[in-house]
Formats: C-alpha cells, sequence, structure tokens
C-alpha cells in the first residue's frame, strides 16, 4: 500500500513538473506544427547515465542480444511474439482511452486467438489469418494523445531514452494499468510470480537490443554526437507515434519545411 | 504547313522534356546505381569511394550542410562559410557512405511519389525485406527547383529524418560548447580524419 502511495505521489509529481515546463513556452505543442523543441533539462545527469547505459550495454546486454541472435529462428520468432502478446495487454486499454473503440476490439481478438490458438503468443496465427497489422500503444502515448507535453527529455538507467511525460505513463502499468503485471505480481497463481514479469521484461529489452544490434552500432560508429543522435531518433519516433502516423506520411515530413525554406531563399 | 507546325510542336515539346527528369525515375536510377556497388565484389573502402561520387553527383550537400546548422548560419561570415561547408561535405561524405556500406546486395523498390510543392517531392521506396532484416520504408526528399538536376535532401527512415538527427546532433555540439562555431568545426574534422 505505502509502495503505490510512493508511487502515485512521483507519478503527480513528475506530471505536475510537466505541465509547468510545457506552460513555460519551452516545449508546447505549437499550432502551426512546427517541429517541437524539447528541453534537455537534466542534460549532464542523463549524458552521464547515458555512459552508464553504453557501459551496461558493452558489458552485458549486447553480449546477450548478440548470443540470442544465434538462437535458432523458430526460438527467436516465438520469442519475439510472445513479448508482443504480451504488450497487447497495454496496448488496448490506451486504444479505449484514446477513443480508438475498434481497434480495441480488434486487438482484444488478436490477443484471444494468439494466446489461445498461437500457444500463449508464441505463434502470430492473427496476422496469419489477415489480422490488421499491430501498432503498439502505451499510457505514455494515451497522456501525449490527451495533449500532454513531453517535458523535459529523460534518460533513465538501464531503461534508456524517455520524457517526463513518457516515464510518468510507465508508471501507470504498475498502478494497475498493465494486467500482465497485475496478475503476475497480485495474482494469487502458482504459475505468476514477479520473477516471471521480470524474465517477461528482459526478454522484451533482449529482443528489442537483438534486433537494432546493426543499426546501433553503425549509428554511434557515423555519430558525431551519439548522445544527440539518440535523443533525436526517439523524440521523432515517440511524436510519430502518439499522432498515429504512419511512418514516412507526409505530415512527418511537412514539419520542417519552414527550415527547408529558409535555406532555399538564402 | 499544318503538318510542318505540328513536327515543330512535338519537336519543342520533345525537346523541352529530355532534360526533365522524374523524382521518382531519379532516385530508382540513384538506389540501382547503389546497389550495383553495394553487390560488387570489391572492398569496403573501394565500395564507400564509389559511393561518395555517387552522393557528390545526386545529394544537395550545400543545402544540407546549411539546414544542418540549423539557426547558427545567419552568424557565418563568408570565410566561415566556406570552411564549414569543406568540413560539413567531408563528413558528410563519410558519414553516409559508410552507413550504406554496410548493406549488402540492397534491393530497393521506389513505388510512390507526393508532390509537396515546386520545389519538393517526396519519393516512397521500400528496402525490401531478408531473413536477417525487416523491410524498411524510406522516404526521399527530392529538391525539384531545378528539374533537370533533381537532387536529394533528406532520407526519411521509417518516419525518421536523417537530415533533422543530424541538425540536432550539431546543435547538441555547439550548445555544448557555448555556441562556438569553432568546436563544431574541430569535431567535424576529427570525425572525418579518422
Amino acid at each position: 500500500m505505502y509502495k503505490k502511495f510512493v508511487i502515485t505521489l512521483i507519478s503527480i509529481f513528475l506530471l505536475s513538473f510537466n505541465a509547468i515546463a510545457g506552460s513555460s513556452g519551452e516545449l508546447v505543442l505549437s499550432e502551426n506544427e512546427k517541429p517541437k523543441k524539447i528541453k534537455d533539462c537534466f542534460e549532464k545527469l542523463n549524458r552521464a547515465t547515458f555512459s552508464f547505459n553504453q557501459g551496461l550495454d558493452r558489458a552485458i546486454i549486447s553480449p546477450i542480444a548478440k548470443g540470442y541472435r544465434k538462437l535458432p529462428d523458430p526460438i527467436q520468432k516465438g520469442t519475439g511474439n510472445a513479448v508482443k502478446n504480451l504488450s497487447t495487454l497495454i496496448t488496448i486499454p490506451n486504444n479505449v482511452l484514446q477513443g480508438d473503440i475498434k481497434t480495441a476490439a480488434i486487438n482484444t481478438g488478436r490477443l484471444v486467438v494468439n494466446t489461445t490458438v498461437g500457444l500463449l503468443g508464441i505463434i502470430d496465427v492473427a496476422n496469419k489469418i489477415g489480422f490488421p497489422k499491430y501498432v503498439k500503444e502505451d499510457y505514455g502515448q494515451t497522456l501525449g494523445a490527451w495533449g500532454v507535453g513531453p517535458g523535459c527529455y529523460l534518460v533513465l538507467p538501464v531503461l534508456g531514452p524517455s520524457t517526463i511525460r513518457d516515464t510518468a505513463g510507465s508508471f501507470a502499468n504498475v498502478l494497475g494499468g498493465d494486467p500482465w503485471y497485475n496478475a503476475s505480481i497480485h495474482g494469487n497463481n502458482e504459475f505468476l510470480n514477479e520473477g516471471v514479469f521480470l524474465t517477461s521484461k528482459a526478454l522484451s529489452g533482449i529482443e528489442f537490443r537483438a534486433n537494432n544490434i546493426e543499426s546501433l552500432d553503425n549509428l554511434e560508429k557515423n555519430s558525431v554526437d551519439f548522445y544527440a543522435s539518440v535523443k533525436s531518433l526517439y523524440l521523432q519516433d515517440r511524436e510519430n507515434k502518439i499522432e498515429n502516423q504512419n511512418r514516412g506520411n507526409i505530415e512527418v515530413i511537412y514539419k520542417n519545411e519552414e527550415d527547408w525554406e529558409e535555406i532555399d531563399n538564402q | 504547313m499544318k503538318k510542318i507546325f505540328l513536327i515543330l510542336l512535338l519537336f519543342c515539346i520533345n525537346t523541352s522534356n529530355v532534360y526533365s527528369i522524374e523524382p521518382d525515375v531519379f532516385i530508382q536510377s540513384t538506389v540501382n546505381r547503389a546497389s550495383q556497388i553495394l553487390s560488387k565484389n570489391i572492398s569496403k573502402e573501394e565500395k564507400i569511394n564509389q559511393l561518395k561520387s555517387i552522393a557528390k553527383e545526386t545529394v544537395d550537400i550545400k543545402g544540407v550542410g546549411f539546414y544542418s546548422l540549423g539557426s547558427a548560419r545567419k552568424n557565418l561570415n563568408d570565410s566561415q562559410k566556406i570552411e564549414y561547408l569543406k568540413l560539413f561535405e567531408d563528413y558528410f561524405l563519410k558519414s553516409f557512405s559508410s552507413r550504406l556500406a554496410e548493406y549488402t546486395n540492397p534491393e530497393i523498390e521506389v513505388n510512390d511519389k507526393k508532390f509537396l510543392n515546386e520545389n519538393y517531392t517526396i519519393v516512397n521506396s521500400l528496402l525490401v525485406g531478408t531473413s536477417e532484416r525487416p523491410e524498411v520504408k524510406i522516404d526521399w526528399r527530392v529538391y525539384t527547383k531545378d528539374p533537370e538536376n533533381p537532387l536529394i535532401r533528406d532520407l526519411i527512415i521509417e518516419g525518421l529524418s536523417l537530415a533533422r538527427t543530424q541538425k540536432e546532433e550539431f546543435s547538441s555540439i555547439l550548445n555544448s560548447n557555448d555556441g562556438d562555431i569553432n568546436a563544431l568545426f574541430k569535431t567535424l574534422e576529427e570525425f572525418s580524419k579518422n
């Protein structure tokens, strides 16, 4: 109970911090779809955490991810499908919170089919039988869709890039917003416990890292400021996801039009 | 007389279109050239050198360079502009070609184009997936002010703009050094040398 109280307090604090930061005019969602300037309020700390994460990645996460990539394809595929299936448990309430009832219904169907016929999500049967492409949603995206600004950029230990809004959104998971967390940690059953939950989260992280070994290495090698590159890519990706824009959509591209116009008029 | 007039008219229309290159055709031909190089059985250094020469012909390096500098471009004097453009070109060619050289046998299909305005067309393409990597959506911002000589100004990979990322990287370097442009020059120079 005490733990929940503390988490709630932290979330409220973070959210109110976000609101204050938003009203300062530094990070407002602009009316004309100009690129949003998100302030790096804790840059020194963020850079230190980023370096720590890089060290952790080199020592532990990357070697594990490389080992994971050597596993037979069906095992990798099955693991990827299973963690994706678990993520639908967070996506569905967020579809509802964003008013997208149709997608919530489709994702519920996907969850039922994959968890039963797809053997706990190991096989993505829904995809095979023609369900629409799955798009993850989370509480940070929902807050964004509701108009909450991103707040300052944050780099979290182990978890990596985030914003105050997205971090606050993640707290919703442990405050009852993630049925998988609730069933694992608080559910009275003999099959699920904290270890199972943490393993599933670790697998999700390793799966992401394994899928991005080359691209992240390449990015690091060809960046003049790797920290700034990761920050930029994370923030662009979140912007696209919150606006539910198809990647490569014309709206994404139009955002920087003014800057280009200025170059042309030079 | 009418026939002669028609022939003349057709000739004029034809010659006026001869040198106008459609942005999607331009991108397809550029990616085909790059793919050929990447599929060749030559050293990585050789691939990088050949990719650099394609980039020099097809990318508006000067435009991308000024864009990447953001508002700092307004504070440069003429000699700094010249120095910056030289450093940027070396940096850009190395960074761009090294990124591409990691791909072997890439198959890129150009599938659509969207006319933004008379200066820009966005060309949509798809890097075809293999057993080792998923398919990747790549959009190209093509600068068409001179229709006879279209140039690439940005690559938007899965919705993520490379030009914007580069601009934010440069801005971060400038911010960390109290806006000192020489710090950025030094970083670019070091990157190109290593």
